[in-house]
């Protein structure tokens, strides 16, 4: 703890020489480094950002495309089902008039079965009512003569 | 004192006295080996175990920085980067929150050398007290000193170079002209006061320099006189007991005073741009 003017010199000395080298080859790097580091930053906090709304963006127009999509399929959907509803409808009524043609054939036939069983039945009759009246008549009757009375009669049965 | 014991009082002594190199009276340069010798030599002396701790101290920190300078990334930094990083922007906000961000070259490295370089030369005081001095006494060493800024010379000697830069920036912000008159016409602005307005500018020019050199001082000395009397006064099984605690709390110490010896550069620094302002 004595005053020594030599050591203050010295001190004073090397503190100068520290601070000069401090100057030159510490400071300005290490400021220069952390000033990029700083500019880095930032830019990708920004870049986080944009990217950040390009997603919001992106999730946005997916969705609307979803939607899109929902919409179309069930218009699809109703679509169909009204095509099916159509095609049904029209195979039904194919259906019912294929049957009634159906019907109005057998009618027919069972009609012309009708008339040809009329027409034998009518012949047998006009054959026994000839029998009949020639039995009853003897051989009154020549057959050539009264033929067309007989075919009258036959007519009206 | 060689082969005996020491008193108490010669311990203590033996551990406050530098290792001073200088003139005897006889006419021949050498080592002081006592207080008596010592002061002898009067103030043209150096003493060697100072210097030798700041300039190693000095050059560990310089070295340090330099090597860690070497490879620097802007990207993710390695934890040495890291830690220079941590250094330079604690000193940078510091500087930016009481000078303000004025461009000047010299406040940021400047505070950063005083902060580092103090530390590391108060950190020696955390280093056992004899550590050092018992193991150099095998090299034929009698003193030797590890604490630098123990030594008066050593923070005089730093407080009164910022002294000069704080002259430097004042005479540069108001000219040397209204640096001198500056002196007379402050803090009272009238004729009369003008002699009284010189001498409380010149104490108070002068203490500054004064507390700032002195206050580092005062503190690390007390700190290691602390260690010193633990060691003197207690058997050696027992000494923990309050070296531990006392050096824990120590820790704080050293920093906080490596830290004031920073903030008051740069709080005089900024006085010195101010003046220009009035």
């Amino acid at each position: 703890m004595t005053f020594s003017l030599l050591t203050m010199i010295g001190q004073m000395i090397s503190f100068v020489l520290f601070v000069l080298f401090c100057m030159k080859y510490v400071w300005p790097p290490l400021t220069q480094i952390m000033q990029e580091r700083q500019s880095l930053l930032a830019e990708g906090l920004e870049k986080a950002s944009a990217a950040e709304k390009q997603l919001d963006d992106a999730n946005n127009a997916a969705a609307e495309e979803l939607d899109a999509a929902k919409k179309q399929s069930a218009d699809l959907i109703a679509q169909a089902r009204n095509r099916a509803g159509q095609i049904v409808d029209d195979a039904k009524g194919q259906a019912q008039d294929e049957a009634d043609r159906i019907k109005q054939g057998a009618q027919a036939e069972i009609d012309q079965e009708v008339n040809r069983a009329r027409e034998t039945l009518r012949k047998q009759v006009s054959v026994l009512a000839i029998d009949g009246a020639e039995k009853i008549l003897e051989a009154s009757i020549d057959k050539k003569v009264h033929q067309t009375m007989l075919d009258k009669i036959a007519a009206q049965l | 004192m060689s082969g005996e014991t020491p008193t108490t009082a010669e311990y203590i002594q033996h551990h406050i006295t530098n290792l001073t190199y200088g003139r005897h009276p006889d006419g021949t340069w050498g080592f002081a080996h006592s207080l008596a010798e010592e002061l002898e030599m009067g103030m043209w002396t150096v003493h060697v175990d100072t210097m030798f701790w700041s300039i190693s101290l000095g050059m560990v920190f310089c070295g340090l920085f330099f090597w860690g300078t070497k490879n620097l990334t802007s990207g993710v930094p390695g934890s040495f980067q890291n830690i220079l990083e941590t250094a330079v922007e604690f000193v940078d906000n510091n500087v930016k929150q009481v000078f303000g961000t004025r461009p000047n070259v010299i406040i940021g490295p400047l505070s950063l050398t005083i902060l580092v370089w103090v530390f590391l030369m108060n950190l020696m005081d955390l280093i056992p007290v004899d550590f050092i001095p018992e193991a150099v006494k095998y090299v034929g060493i009698e003193h030797f000193k590890v604490v630098a800024t123990t030594d008066p010379n050593a923070t005089l000697g730093m407080s009164i170079g910022v002294f000069f830069l704080v002259v430097f920036y004042s005479i540069k912000i108001s000219g040397p002209i209204g640096f001198v008159t500056g002196k007379f016409t402050h803090p009272i602005a009238h004729p009369i006061a003008y002699p009284l307005n010189f001498v409380l500018e010149m104490v108070d020019l002068i203490a500054k320099p004064l507390s700032h050199g002195l206050r580092l001082f005062g503190n690390m000395y007390a700190g290691e006189m602390i260690f010193i009397l633990i060691a003197a006064l207690l058997p050696f099984y027992a000494q923990w007991a309050l070296t531990l605690p006392w050096a824990i709390f120590h820790i704080l110490i050293i920093s906080l005073q490596a830290f004031v010896f920073m903030i008051l550069t740069i709080v005089y620094l900024t006085q010195a741009h101010d003046a220009g302002d009035h």
